[in-house]
């Protein structure tokens, strides 16, 4: 029971900083230009292809930091090219933007890549188990992946509060037009705040390509927890954000070791369905299939509790 | 007579900052009254708190004696009370005659109706035709909200704000910004569709006050320092310094 | 005063010229929807106009969220699917005998069950507007896709719920064995739903719905929540959705959990993006369209979302209006009899783009045969003449008709643009 606890906790927290990762940089994006950016989990994907391809030929390491670079160039052309152009007609309109990019990426992921998934591997140098705690070992990836997530945290929180350009951002997040006032050149902030949005979505994905598998739709996969993380934190929100990432990580990652069906649960206490009946699928549900739809019902409640999210102020 | 509007002891703070400090204001029914004071001194806030856009701190208000501290804009909007905004507040991409038309449709009894169809709905389309009159504005029936003049915005404000046939008016502001003639154009509406009816206005264009308004009440730092006729709140001493920063006495 | 008083009449006069004009559209509607089988006999279009039919009245009640009230939702499929799957297994009940309901009235059950789901869902997602809504409406398809999984009696799993029209009773003695008979079911739905959502945008609530996308504040200050306002709305949407989803079952007889998933919500999406938001016909030209470029697509390339995703994006950058509202634009210039004048000058710069557009195809469809097709076959036939993608030539070909045809169009463009405004001009007497 311990280690099944212990590593859930681990693999969550894994899972909770890598999330965090993405809707980070999805926070700081809705918190200065009120759009949330569909294609972000596109990013994460790119991220992961470009990875791939680039590791292929000059290996893991340089790959960890050219990946996500190239990657946030194309955002911030994404943002220059297009985003503003639509700014003009609000923010529905930048929405269906990023959702024809996020469709846009998808496909041409398939064009270049394939449709199979591609065997992109744990560098040779993580490829060992870091411990074990009785019968079940911790990779040391896993470990690279958590330390890689902190970082990254940490230079978001230096950033932030240390930082001139952190204090604009900031003061963005909550009084947008009075930074503007300020005489600061909002588009260009805008600019690069999207470019390294995307670039930190793109290491997140440089980093869980190998283990969450890097096919074309693992942008689709990730992308709506993500969504759901930004919204049950408070849109707008980097607390709310970190909070909620790691919420739903370890929620999620526990759920999928719980390997107890309703029905067994009601015998175990000497309650019997008869299979015939009409609820009969509800019971023999097991809480590991329930996973993937805790985060969805997580936002539903939370949304009928408070419609702000947990640290959200603004409406949307 | 039960008041149209009854404010008791109306505080409210935005954070630890008082904005209205314990308020307290009854509007006689039937007439046309004018808040000043000051910027700063809270009136639009106090507008927000009787229409419901704010909760008060603490305190009750009344509209037509019953309580409306706990309800929602629209609810206090369906016991008869209107608002217009300071900043042209109006329904952009639809056409003048249509912004009309839905200011109307509660008023007149079609609530959430799926059932109905806007075109046949008499007492609707004839109200906001009349309206549409009255605001001057029939030229530009069919033109989109957003594409009218400024002056022709803020008279579209008013005409929202009156469609719907409430008896209790309140205007934020109805004449910021006009030049000399708009603003005379602005006090004939506002004296011709308020007629028989309660009206509370922000104003800061002291010709217009004094020219419409009943009574006056005076607001400064979140406090009524003055509720009363215009020549005696001219000859206020207490509103003199308010406004001019002159002690009393000297002057 | 003699002006005062004729103006009501000439009011009137007017009011009756455009009632008229508008039943005369509905009757044209109608006369077409009759006519079209009649016209176009063989079978795949008579699939091909039933599944426009579907997609249509889709697209429409998807518009009366979007377009009309302002909400915009990323899983709208959910109460297509949701209504279908109800509508499939009330017509397996059917034919078992369990129940009474004849094939015709079937996408009346899937729009009540449309209905159901949508007041239950929409009871609290519309709550919130703008992205807020979005992202839960995205959550909710999630919700629904992660349970399809698990419902398996429900929902049928991979396989998904299969049914049988010809089992159910008869009304009336019409019978659905073939497509074509399909057809005037699908028809005389869509006509019915198309008037039924065309009147609710002129109902109360239906006006309320616009003031509520422009300005919720504001709708609440004339005495209207805007959360109720929106409430409405979107139980009316998933209602009209469920129809859809019930002419989808009776047509395929198959629902899988795909067709409310994630693709299908973005597709419907598409489809009445392109076609335009901001008019009543849009969704109804994009449907059409879509449905049109997507049975001829797949039929020739597995990347037909790529190319409809292109048309989508570049709709979204280039003219938001959607292709109604390209019509629309050309409204003065017909009123003027000017249109004709712009034949020309669009013919020359749509050609010139044609070429462009059939150079980057050709390209991206190289690239597709290098990465992902068979290795066997050395060539692929691409608009009728066979390349071999692994030689240089039919690259510099293709490269060579993207470069000819960009530059040409940038050189025709501005001249048809001078052409409409030229036309567009008001007459001069008049």
């Amino acid at each position: 029971m311990f280690q099944l606890i212990f590593f859930s906790l681990l693999n969550g927290l894994v899972y909770g900083m890598l999330l965090f990762m993405l809707s980070s940089g999805l926070t700081l994006i809705f918190g200065m230009m009120g759009v949330l950016n569909f294609a972000h989990a596109s990013f994460y994907m790119l991220g992961a292809y470009f990875a791939f391809t680039l590791g292929l030929h000059i290996g893991f390491w340089p790959a960890l930091v050219i990946a996500p670079v190239l990657v946030g160039l194309l955002g911030a052309l994404v943002e220059r090219q297009g985003l503003r152009r639509v700014h003009g007609f609000g923010h529905i309109a930048e929405l269906i933007f990023t959702f024809g990019v996020a469709i846009l990426i998808e496909e041409v992921v398939q064009l270049v890549w394939g449709r199979p998934a591609k065997s992109y591997q744990v560098p040779v140098l993580l490829d060992f188990p870091l411990f074990r705690v009785m019968s079940s070992s911790f990779p040391a990836y896993k470990a690279f992946m958590l330390v890689v997530a902190v970082a990254i945290f940490a230079f978001i929180f230096v950033i932030l509060t240390r930082t001139r350009a952190g204090l604009i951002i900031q003061a963005s997040l909550t009084h947008p037009g009075m930074v503007a006032m300020l005489g600061h050149n909002v588009p260009r902030v805008f600019m690069v705040v999207f470019g390294i949005g995307s670039a930190l979505a793109a290491l997140a994905g440089v980093i869980a390509g190998p283990v969450l598998g890097t096919f074309p739709g693992m942008a689709q996969v990730l992308g709506s927890i993500v969504f759901v993380v930004v919204v049950i934190g408070g849109l707008g929100s980097l607390t709310g954000a970190f909070v909620a990432s790691l919420l739903i990580g370890i929620v999620q990652t526990f759920a999928v070791a719980m390997d107890v069906s309703v029905g067994g649960a009601l015998a175990a206490v000497g309650v019997h369905v008869n299979p015939g009946s009409a609820l009969h699928d509800l019971w023999k549900v097991t809480i590991a299939q329930v996973a993937p739809i805790l985060p969805y019902v997580l936002l539903v409640l939370m949304l009928i509790v408070r419609p702000t999210g947990l640290f959200g102020t603004r409406e949307t | 007579m039960t008041p149209a509007v009854e404010l008791v002891e109306v505080r409210k703070s935005f954070g630890a900052t008082p904005i209205i400090r314990g308020v307290s204001l009854a509007l006689e029914a039937g007439t046309r009254q004018a808040l000043i004071g000051p910027n700063g001194a809270g009136k639009s806030t106090l507008f927000n708190l009787i229409t419901g856009k704010y909760r008060v701190t603490t305190g009750r208000i009344r509209v037509k004696g019953e309580d409306v501290t706990d309800l929602t804009p629209y609810e206090i909007n369906r016991r008869g009370l209107s608002r217009s905004f300071q900043v042209t507040n109006i329904f952009t991409r639809m056409s003048v005659f249509e912004n009309l038309r839905c200011a109307a449709l509660w008023g007149a009894g079609y609530r959430y109706s799926f059932w109905h169809r806007v075109s046949a709905a008499r007492a609707v389309n004839e109200r906001a035709e009349t309206v549409l009159e009255q605001l001057n504005l029939t030229a530009r029936r069919d033109v989109p909200a957003g594409v009218l003049s400024y002056a022709e915005q803020r008279a579209l404000e008013i005409g929202i704000t009156i469609a719907g046939g409430a008896d209790v008016v309140l205007l934020d502001e109805p004449t910021s910004g006009m030049s000399r003639s708009e603003t005379e154009h602005v006090v004939g509406l506002i004296r011709q569709v308020t007629a028989g009816k309660t009206l509370l206005m922000v104003e800061h264009d002291m010709s217009v006050v004094f020219d419409l308004a009943d009574r006056i009440a005076v607001l400064v730092y979140g406090e009524i320092i003055a509720h009363d006729t215009p020549e005696r709140i001219r000859a206020n001493a207490a509103v003199q310094e308010a406004y001019l920063g002159v002690p009393q006495g000297v002057a | 005063m003699s002006t005062v008083s004729t103006r009501p009449i000439a009011v009137a006069g007017v009011a009756r010229a455009a009632r008229v004009r508008r039943y005369g559209i509905w009757l044209a509607a109608a006369v077409v929807l009759l006519a079209l089988p009649q016209l176009i006999r063989t079978g795949t279009a008579i699939a091909i106009m039933n599944q426009m039919g579907i997609a249509v009245v889709f697209a429409l009640s998807f518009n009366m969220l979007l377009g009309q009230g302002g909400m915009l939702s990323f899983g709208h499929a959910v109460y297509f699917g949701l209504g279908g799957f109800i509508a499939a297994h009330v017509l397996n009940l059917a034919g078992r005998g369990t129940l009474w309901i004849p094939v015709p009235v079937l996408p009346l059950v899937g729009g009540l069950g449309g209905l159901a789901f949508a007041i239950l869902f929409g009871s609290f997602s519309t709550r919130r507007a703008g992205t807020v809504f979005a992202m839960i409406s995205l959550g909710v398809a999630e919700l629904m896709a992660a349970s399809s999984l698990i419902f398996d009696r429900f929902f049928g799993g991979e396989e998904g719920i299969t049914t049988n029209r010809s089992k159910a009773p008869l009304l009336l003695g019409l019978e659905f064995t073939r497509d074509r008979q399909v057809y005037y079911l699908i028809a005389f739905w869509l006509f019915v739903s198309a008037i039924a959502m065309y009147a609710f945008s002129r109902t109360p609530v239906g006006r309320m719905a616009n003031a509520v996308r422009d300005n919720p504040e504001r709708a609440e200050f004339v005495g209207y929540s805007q959360n109720r306002v929106r409430f409405v709305s979107f139980c009316a949407a998933g209602f009209f959705a469920g129809i859809a989803g019930g002419l989808f079952a009776v047509n395929y007889e198959i629902l899988t959990a795909e067709n409310m998933g994630l693709n299908a919500s973005g597709a419907v999406l598409l489809m009445t993006y392109i076609g335009g938001i901001g008019s009543f016909v849009g969704p109804v030209i994009g449907a059409v369209v879509f449905t049109f470029l997507q049975s001829m697509l797949s039929d020739y390339t597995g990347m037909w979302l790529l190319y409809l995703g292109i048309l989508f994006l570049a709709t979204v950058l280039f003219v938001p209006m959607g292709l109604a509202g390209v019509l629309m634009l050309h409204a003065p210039a017909w009123r003027a009899r000017r249109i004709g004048r712009l034949v020309g000058p669009y013919l020359v710069t749509g050609a010139l783009a044609l070429v462009a557009a059939v150079g980057i195809i050709g390209i991206l469809e190289m690239i597709h045969f290098v990465v992902a097709a068979d290795t066997t076959r050395p060539t692929r036939r691409l608009f009728w003449v066979a390349v071999a993608p692994r030689t240089l030539t039919p690259w510099l070909g293709f490269a060579a008709l993207v470069v000819a045809g960009a530059l040409g169009a940038r050189w025709a463009a501005p001249r048809a643009a001078a052409a409409f405004t030229e036309a567009s001009r008001p007459a001069a007497t008049s």
